[in-house]
């Protein structure tokens, strides 16, 4: 059951990113990315972090990404034309992140074992157990974090506004 | 039962095609929906990571999950700002070309 | 365990049938009652030759609309054109899932009137609302038609800000409560009947209130119907669908509708409780619970679908610069306030550590 879970939705990730990086259009990028948020907040849930699937969804996929679409509807972006500017990237973009995965992947299939095994159902973690460390052992935190929010809103407010 | 090494690969994979992405995407919306995609990759390989510490310290550890919870909170910031960037950027130069947007360069 | 799990999934899966096809009907009627209440608003008949008062009449635009030929305008981006409107209404329908109808009945240890339990029940029902825009964002943004973009740009940003004060109103009934479960904020209000309801007891009817402007809006029904505002944008959005397309996102209006109704009814009104509380004798036979509780939550929903109706034909539409002071000068700082006040009592009456 949890490996079927996990092929399944593991694979609808693997598949949009890679939409992603294939899509000209970046209405077609922005709906990838929405998928791959989607299945990783079952990815979340088969890990046992039920708050964390419940605010992916709704933070990702129902705020940032509606605001994304929202731009690019906003600003009518076309296909995205290829220039110049590139060559560089392709020559060490691909070789550099397909080193990156394979060290990556190495490292983790080598020490495999040490990792464990995740099992359905076991270390859930409640959203009264996140609320109990975040309000207690993290509060400083958790205000700082406000306090860059209400920085953000004032930001985007006044880059926004029309100059008169 | 599914390896924990099965999310953190699962992770690297999406953070590459990420990095890919964001090094060969041209349109700066997409350059921007690519750091999205590395943070979300990032946040499942924090999710994996407190599910194993859980198992090793034998109780439920919620500190990973909460990191999660803050790149959450700082992304939404960052989309915020970043989009908001983006279109004064294409109010000034009327394109969303990353080349055509490098009057700082020299 | 095989067999029980065999089991459980035979259920789970009559119920989902049960549970589409019922809502699916109840949208039918509720076009029905809407075109009914609106005319007796309007002075006239309504609907009423289509078999006795007009009941089949939901049968007859039914077959209309999916006998109609299904245009498709040359220059639309052809996939997020027909994906739009499943979207719609594949996200309107997926909400029921977590909605309890009626009080905890377990046949073979699954319960009858829930499609799922889970703990995280009203972040499920705000994570598939949010999602719910995008079927609109997309149609009007392939349809490469400016009054489409121009309802499409309208409705995203009127639910992301709306959202704010949907999600702010409801943190007072889940801190009376102290759960996210539907079931539980239920049992919470079911103690004294309609005195322990958060809507009189808890003292959260200026939450009720924020939470039914902002539904009202984040379902695009008047008055804050402007992605589709008939006298500036033709039909905003969905200008440019026809048939089944056309008729995906009316029923997806409609599905809207009634779990707004219906998550009112959870959280305000006591869900499938009785007003009564104790004052009635309870019954003690389980068919007659279930039929007592199934009946006091469809007479709820069935009172918040009037108030729908009620109000789309009393209320003119708002402006638009208007409705984005509403919902961010004015229901935005109450809903905090009702939060702050609600905590204020909530910690007076907590014992201190």
């Amino acid at each position: 059951m949890h490996l079927a879970l996990f092929i399944i939705f593991a694979g609808l990730c693997v598949a949009g990113a890679l939409n992603l990086l294939f899509q000209r259009h970046p209405i077609n990028s922005a709906l990838s990315l929405i998928v791959v948020m989607s299945s990783l907040a079952v990815l979340y849930l088969l890990l046992g972090a039920e708050f964390l699937a419940a605010a992916q969804v709704i933070v990702y996929s129902g705020a940032i990404m509606v605001l994304f679409t929202f731009v690019i509807m906003l600003l009518n972006a076309g296909r995205e034309e290829r220039t110049h500017g590139s060559k560089l990237a392709y020559i060490a973009g691909f070789p550099g992140a397909a080193a990156l995965l394979g060290l990556l992947t190495f490292i983790f299939l080598n020490r495999r074992s040490s990792f464990g095994q995740a099992q359905l159902g076991e270390y859930l973690a409640t959203t009264g157990d996140l609320s109990r460390v975040l309000f207690r052992d993290l509060l400083l935190p958790f205000e700082v974090t406000s306090v860059l929010i209400l920085i953000a809103i004032l930001g985007a407010v006044a880059l926004a506004r029309k100059e008169h | 039962m599914v390896p924990i090494a099965c999310y953190l690969v699962l992770g690297a994979i999406l953070f590459s095609i990420g990095v890919a992405a964001f090094l060969i995407k041209r349109n700066i919306i997409t350059v921007f929906l690519s750091i999205e995609l590395m943070l979300n990759a990032v946040n499942l390989t924090f999710v994996a990571f407190s599910r194993r510490w859980s198992q090793v310290s034998g109780h439920l550890q919620v500190n990973g999950q909460l990191f999660v919870f803050f790149v959450m909170v700082v992304a939404a910031a960052e989309a915020a700002v970043g989009l908001a960037i983006i279109i004064a950027v294409f109010r000034a130069r009327n394109t969303l070309n990353v080349d055509s947007i490098d009057l700082m360069k020299l | 365990m095989e067999t029980s799990l065999l089991v459980f999934l035979l259920i789970s899966l009559a119920k989902v049938i049960v549970v589409v096809v019922i809502t699916l009907m109840a949208v039918a009627y509720t076009v029905l009652l809407e075109r009914k209440l609106v005319g007796r608003i309007q002075n006239r008949w309504g609907p009423s030759r289509v078999g006795p008062f007009g009941l089949l009449q939901p049968l007859a635009d039914g077959a209309k609309l999916f006998l109609k030929e299904d245009l498709m305008p040359e220059a639309v981006y052809r996939p997020l054109y027909i994906l739009a409107p499943m979207i719609a209404l594949i996200c309107a329908l997926m909400s029921i899932a977590v909605v309890p109808f009626g009080a905890d009945v377990r046949w073979k240890g699954v319960q009858l009137f829930e499609i799922s339990d889970t703990n995280i029940g009203l972040l499920i029902l705000l994570g598939i609302t949010s999602i719910g825009v995008y079927g609109i964002a997309l149609s009007g943004w392939s349809s490469n038609n400016k009054y489409s973009l121009l309802g499409a740009l309208r409705a995203s940003a009127q639910v992301i800000s709306y959202e704010l004060a949907l999600g702010l109103s409801l943190v007072g009934i889940v801190l009376r409560s102290g759960s996210l479960n539907l079931r539980h904020i239920v049992d919470v209000q079911a103690t004294h009947g309609l005195l322990s309801w958060n809507f009189f007891g808890g003292f959260q009817f200026i939450a009720f209130f924020i939470y039914l402007m902002a539904a009202y809006a984040e379902t695009n029904r008047a008055p804050f119907d402007l992605p589709e505002a008939e006298s500036e944008l033709t039909a905003g959005y969905h200008t440019e669908y026809s048939s089944m397309k056309f008729a995906m996102f009316f029923m997806a209006e409609y599905a809207n509708m009634i779990t707004v109704g219906c998550v009112a009814t959870l959280l305000f009104f006591g869900g499938w409780t009785s007003p009564f509380g104790n004052l009635l004798p309870q019954p003690s036979n389980p068919i007659a619970i279930s039929l007592l509780s199934l009946f006091w939550f469809v007479v709820k929903v069935l009172f918040f679908l009037f108030l729908y109706i009620w109000v789309r034909g009393t209320l003119p539409r708002l402006r638009y610069d208007q409705l984005m002071g509403f919902g961010w000068k004015f229901l935005v700082p109450v809903a905090v306030a009702n939060i702050v006040v609600t905590s204020f009592f909530i910690g007076l009456r907590l014992p201190l550590h």
